[in-house]
């Protein structure tokens, strides 16, 4: 899998979402590559992608960083902290992860070929371990946005055989509650 | 003309945010009825008549193309508008959209005033 194109796709989206509905800039950090997707905190948002190169795509902030991105996209006020992340915070994570996550899939599939996405799933936790079931590498690609983290995570691989293009299938991604 | 427009979207956040685009068109929004899927959405059409549809694609249960055609081969809702709205930005499904008969197809993210000037040009 080209990198350079995953990482290409994720600034471009996340760019233009978070310009357009949220109006705020990211600047893109270093990206780097990992075997297990690195989060235990916080609040994360998955997808799973399938057609010829199947995967998922994650979205994982800091409890403040989602208050704030909610509130920025519902033009609600979310207070930040942890106890704050209500099921508006998550849906607008989720939403966040929805979009930003399905351009990058539309400037894929250009080189990839049409793929499925499924619908988002959201956790919001601490100290808990992903764990990954295929054997393809992340690419980890994190964001400044107004001085915190914001990560975005892909991982395609060839299907071994060829997923029907469809909709609406659960992110084939599991967590455990340490 | 007041409209009544629901909005179908499985996103609790985007139906918040389209309810909030569209009480800032030009156009007079009287009702806004909300689905979280296509089955949710024919229930609600059922009950209620509305001018306007905006639905999303990817959802569950039934999509926004699947409720799209089904509306298109019904009699009582062949002529109701349904613009899309949605991540899905790939050349087919905008072709499958207009050869449904959708009004509209407008790709996440979008911009207020793309909703709201797709909406002046159909009212």
């Amino acid at each position: 899998m080209n990198q350079e194109l995953i990482v290409t796709a994720v600034a471009k989206a996340t760019s233009e979402v978070f310009s357009t509905m949220l109006g705020t800039e990211v600047n893109l950090g270093r990206p780097s590559t990992e075997r297990v997707p690195n989060v235990s905190d916080g609040v994360v948002a998955f997808l799973g992608l399938a057609g010829r190169w199947t995967g998922t795509g994650m979205l994982s902030c800091s409890p403040n960083l989602a208050c704030r991105l909610a509130s920025q996209l519902l033009m609600s006020e979310y207070e930040p902290g942890s106890e704050a992340v209500n099921e508006e915070v998550l849906d607008a994570v989720a939403e966040i992860a929805n979009m930003v996550i399905g351009n990058v899939k539309n400037i894929l599939e250009e080189e990839l070929g049409p793929m499925g996405m499924s619908i988002p799933t959201v956790i919001f936790g601490r100290n808990f371990t992903t764990r990954s079931v295929g054997q393809g590498e992340w690419t980890l690609i994190p964001f400044d946005c107004s001085g915190e983290r914001l990560e975005v995570r892909i991982c395609l691989a060839p299907a071994r055989e060829p997923v029907p293009v469809r909709h609406g299938f659960q992110a084939p991604e599991y967590v455990e509650l340490r | 003309m007041p409209l009544d427009v629901l909005i179908v979207d499985d996103s609790a956040a985007i139906r918040k945010i389209l309810q909030r685009v569209l009480r800032q068109t030009d156009v007079e929004i009287r009702e806004v009825y909300e689905a979280g899927d296509g089955l949710e959405a024919l229930e609600i059409l059922k009950k209620h008549r509305v001018h306007l549809v905006l639905a999303d694609v990817n959802m569950p249960n039934m999509n926004g193309m699947q409720l799209l055609a089904h509306l298109k081969s019904t009699a009582e809702w062949q002529n109701l508008p349904v613009i899309l709205v949605t991540t899905e930005g790939s050349q087919s499904k905008v072709m499958e959209a207009a050869q449904l008969g959708a009004a509209g197809y407008i790709r996440k993210p979008f911009s207020a005033e793309q909703i709201q000037d797709k909406i002046s040009t159909l009212f």
